[in-house]
């Protein structure tokens, strides 16, 4: 558990001594800040409902970006030969590396929170879903790094790593919404999939332990998938 | 200290290493000497739990890497080829964050850092981003990081591959001033070095070990037939020839110089009995010659290795 710490340390601090931290932390705020204050007062109802609606869409391109580096460069540079010989488990380095994207995801979403006390001040705010929509969004952050852990994985080329991340983020977005013309059966499974839709209901102020065990799972299943693929590499 | 056994790994259908039987002591140097792409990368990385064998186990101080795999890094400093750090970090920063994985906190840790920043001579480095190093400072930095932990076992693959002789002198007076205790293996291909550096010197080729031994050994082994040179003045060569040749074991004499250089320069191939060179001198002191060279050439290193691994 030390070792995963201070290999969340060194990659979090990573991300702050170079420019991409702050490149993408731009880009996300204009992005989703845009996009949410655009048709914010046409709508005239103080909540933040479109932002986190369109949180998911922005997550999947966001966040595979973040995590793109996390093994890719490590195994084109080579210092991942340096860093699996040093006296740490493999699973300390991929939890590591998902918390630190995680974490970073995190700390994207917090200049937000004025989104919403601004909101508070020129209307009267429900701050339930904003709670709720809060976990769901650090949740989704976290299941999105896994996938994008898992896609650095697979490869040393951040390109690839990165259109991975985004194909499979946007994928499990967008699930539930493009399924409508398949038989019950089918958009029941893959609605379930989903990580747009349980993400809604979090956000709705639900607070559902189906959607968080969905979360938990997804992030399981791909942080194994990781490993996996690490494991197989030796 | 260490006991490798049957040690093979495919890559796909591509042996790189076939069945390498090998132990090595505590306090050994030993080097790992062949061409390149004969196995010595692909057997270090399994050493170090990098790669892990198709078949054959390893086994260090009796811990197997499978089930006791942090143990056995523990007791290993690992150098890969060319040094491959993380590059936008400092010095600093990178030699504590090891320090820290190693399990050193506190005091200890800066002590450590310190000691090594003696050792390996990064004092005025400490504040310098590891991608701006030269390429032997960058290496100096790996050494570090592979002696942080202490380690009972020091494995470095080609510690001084592209690095100016200067360089290459500093980074073996570190592996030596640590090497006290310490068992070392390192590969390279440059001979001189191993010569220099190691007790020992396991040559492979083709994933296969061709030659065991200390060099000495190695080099008495291969050397069956020898070279003698001799350089007399006030002499001619057939009469030296006829004289020479005479002797009892003598299978061929070359005449070396340039006809009117004014003296008479020899090369007598021998085999057979030794005690040789004790005849020549015999010879030679019954004539009124005179003696101004006389050495063997025993077989050099580099000639062991060409005829261990050339392609036939």
């Amino acid at each position: 558990m030390t070792r995963t710490l201070q290999i969340f340390k060194k990659e979090l601090k990573d991300y702050f001594v170079s420019p991409i931290a702050y490149i993408v932390i731009c880009i996300f705020l204009l992005i989703s800040g845009w996009f949410f204050f655009s048709t914010f007062f046409i709508f005239n109802h103080a909540n933040l409902r479109n932002f986190f609606n369109l949180l998911p869409l922005t997550y999947s391109f966001v966040i595979p970006a973040v995590t793109m580096r996390l093994f890719a460069e490590e195994i084109h540079s080579g210092s991942y030969e340096m860093l699996l010989t040093l006296p740490v488990k493999l699973s300390d380095i991929v939890l590591g590396k998902f918390l630190a994207g995680t974490v970073f995801a995190a700390i994207m979403l917090a200049p937000t929170l004025a989104y919403a006390v601004s909101i508070s001040f020129i209307g009267d705010l429900d701050w339930g879903p904003v709670a709720g929509g809060y976990i769901g969004a650090v949740l989704l952050g976290a299941a999105y790094s896994a996938v994008g852990v898992f896609a650095s994985s697979l490869t040393k080329n951040q390109i690839v790593a990165f259109i991975t991340g985004m194909v499979i983020c946007f994928a499990l977005t967008l699930f539930d919404k493009v399924v409508f013309f398949f038989p019950p059966l089918v958009v029941d499974v893959f609605t379930y999939i989903a990580a747009g839709y349980h993400f809604e209901n979090i956000s709705k102020g639900i607070l559902d332990t189906r959607d968080v065990l969905y979360f938990a799972s997804m992030i399981f299943a791909f942080l194994y998938g990781a490993h996996l693929v690490m494991q197989e590499k030796r | 200290m260490i006991h490798v056994e049957k040690l093979t790994k495919f890559y796909g259908s591509f042996c790189a290493v076939d069945q390498i039987d090998l132990d090595i002591s505590k306090g050994e140097i030993t080097g790992l000497l062949g061409p390149n792409g004969a196995g010595k990368t692909t057997s270090l990385r399994m050493l170090t739990g990098y790669l892990v064998p198709t078949s054959g186990t390893i086994r260090i101080k009796g811990l197997s890497l499978d089930d006791d795999a942090l143990a056995v890094k523990r007791l290993i400093g690992y150098l890969p080829e060319s040094a491959p750090l993380y590059h936008n970090i400092l010095v600093y920063d990178y030699l504590d964050y090891i320090a820290q994985v190693r399990g050193l906190s506190g005091r200890q840790k800066i002590g450590r850092i310190h000691e090594l920043v003696d050792l390996c001579g990064l004092s005025g480095i400490m504040h310098k981003n590891i991608g701006e190093l030269s390429k032997g400072l960058r290496q100096r930095v790996g050494l570090a990081h592979a002696m942080m932990g202490d380690p009972e076992i020091l494995i470095l693959d080609e510690p001084t591959s592209g690095l100016d002789p200067n360089q290459i002198v500093e980074i073996r007076d570190i592996i030596r001033a640590f090497a006290r205790e310490k068992t070392i293996i390192l590969s390279t291909h440059i001979l001189s070095e191993a010569e220099a550096t190691c007790d020992r010197i396991v040559i492979i080729d083709k994933g296969k070990i061709v030659a065991d031994g200390s060099t000495e050994s190695l080099k008495q082994g291969a050397g069956e037939e020898r070279t003698i040179h001799l350089t007399l003045l006030n002499a001619d060569f057939d009469a030296a020839n006829r004289a020479l040749g005479a002797l009892d074991g003598v299978s061929r004499i070359e005449r070396m110089d340039t006809p009117d250089s004014g003296e008479l320069r020899l090369k007598i191939f021998a085999g057979g009995p030794d005690r040789l060179r004790e005849r020549i001198y015999a010879c030679v002191k019954q004539t009124d010659w005179i003696m101004v060279e006389f050495t063997q050439e025993t077989k050099s290193l580099e000639k062991i290795f060409r005829d261990l691994t050339r392609e036939v």
